[in-house]
């Protein structure tokens, strides 16, 4: 093993500046997508609780597919085939305005909702029943049943699936660096493309990856000592 | 719409070149999911059992482990031991091989904790009876708890190994010739029909894992009725 190792050129200088520029833009592109996956993964499970037969069906099926295709393809499956399916104005638009981080983001909401949504479900199913029935007995329609007596409730119970969904969220948008966003998984690898130093650079890379998954597991533990309530019956 | 794209290349979808070169696409992934589950069992059985060890040592090696592997993206471990093994090795590893084994040290982690909650989940009365009829810690894990908590596991297991045919894709990356990449190059080669060709590798995928998922929804339900549970 004749292999110098080199930590200061991965820590400091240009290539330094990169890593810390891939770790922006895997926050940026996780928290973007963080925020549409939890109101498109709300509306599918709503839509799966709802009576009306074509939005149940519709929600179902989303969900199956969604979440038995690799998340690889539906990357690959909306950087090159979306033009085919969006109307044409809408793609010069993506084209102006950084395209591969909009396939990024789309890619990964779809993928992610269609786990969210199944967690919501389970939180909205551990509500009791007579809960909504009251509420609709009091005058709410369904809507503003949804919106101001369970779902409220649902998300305080179901914060700590929710966030490891999230940190799962996170270390998946690692895999946008095959369509060139530059992350921080696609950084690590230009600094190992430019400087062959590979073992520093991923290392760099994992540590800071870890250290963000350490820190949210962390609140999730706290959260469950700390704040977890339990329904009563 | 060009779907002849897609059907002149079907079956380079399927096999690769099999019978006139090296076998690919969707054998190639199925091939790395089966044998990847394979080695994870062994790796997360041991890692799980360690995780309940009395020994300190013995447990914290499995805790670091099982964190370390779960907090860190797949796509970062399957650079590391393509990138680690020149280093370590002297000589590089095929490609094949380096995706393996990252999904088998990523995929163990995630079944140690499976194993790890399948044990627990056991009613305690079970371990105290067993040691109560004269059988070592060992004995009684090996002939009374592992047997009954392995079998509830199964359907946790064929999930793990739905994720995992999904994750062979990203074996794609450093270029092992599965599905992933026979259609990425065929979309290379044709430029023509990338909507069809990537819905066409969707389903091919959808109809595995949904198989699989299905299969598991159905044996939790047969399973739960022979569970052992506390009074």
């Amino acid at each position: 093993m004749n292999y110098q190792f080199d930590w200061n050129l991965v820590l400091t200088g240009q290539y330094g500046q990169w890593i810390l520029d891939g770790v922006k833009v895997t926050l940026q592109i996780s928290a973007v997508s963080i925020g549409f996956t939890l109101v498109l993964g709300t509306i599918i499970a709503v839509m799966r609780m709802s009576k009306f037969k074509p939005f149940e069906w519709f929600s179902f099926a989303f969900v199956e597919f969604f979440r038995n295709t690799p998340l690889l393809i539906q990357i690959f499956f909306w950087y090159f085939g979306s033009y085919a399916i969006l109307p044409d104005s809408w793609n010069t638009w993506l084209y102006d305005h950084d395209f591969e981080f909009a396939a990024g983001v789309i890619s990964l909401t779809f993928y992610t909702s269609a786990f969210i949504a199944e967690e919501i479900r389970a939180g909205i199913n551990s509500i009791p029943k007579n809960q909504l029935e009251a509420s609709r007995a009091t005058g709410l329609s369904f809507m503003q049943a949804y919106r101001f007596v369970i779902l409220p409730q649902a998300f305080r119970i179901i914060i700590p699936p929710l966030i490891s969904q999230s940190l799962n969220l996170i270390k998946n948008s690692s895999l946008v660096m095959t369509i060139g966003v530059m992350d921080l998984t696609y950084m690590a690898r230009q600094v190992e493309s430019y400087t062959f130093h590979g073992f520093e650079a991923f290392t760099v890379a994992t540590l800071i990856y870890l250290v963000i998954s350490l820190i949210v597991s962390f609140s999730i533990n706290m959260y469950n000592k700390h704040y977890l309530i339990q329904i009563k019956y | 719409m060009q779907w002849d794209v897609v059907w002149n290349n079907f079956d380079y979808f399927l096999w690769g070149a099999f019978p006139n070169g090296p076998l690919g696409g969707l054998a190639v992934s199925i091939i790395l999911a089966v044998l990847g589950i394979f080695g994870a069992f062994w790796i997360g059985l041991a890692a799980g059992l360690m995780r309940l060890s009395r020994n300190k040592l013995v447990k914290i090696t499995s805790v670091i482990y099982i964190e370390v592997i779960r907090g860190v993206p797949l796509l970062m471990l399957i650079f590391w031991f393509y990138f680690l093994a020149p280093v370590v090795l002297g000589t590089s590893l095929p490609e094949f091989h380096c995706a393996l084994i990252a999904f088998v040290v990523f995929t163990g982690a995630y079944i140690a904790e499976i194993v790890k909650a399948g044990v627990v989940a056991l009613p305690s009365g079970q371990m105290e009876a067993a040691r109560g009829t004269g059988l070592s810690h060992y004995q009684a894990m090996r002939f009374v708890i592992l047997p009954q908590a392995l079998r509830n596991m199964i359907p946790s297991f064929v999930n793990q190994f739905v994720s995992l045919t999904k994750d062979t894709s990203l074996a794609y990356i450093i270029g092992v010739n599965e599905l992933t990449r026979t259609a990425t190059q065929v979309n290379n080669r044709t430029l023509s029909a990338p909507t069809e060709i990537f819905i066409t590798i969707a389903v091919l995928y959808f109809i595995v894992c949904y198989v699989l998922t299905y299969t598991s929804r159905k044996m939790e339900k047969h399973l739960a009725r022979y569970q052992a549970r506390d009074r």
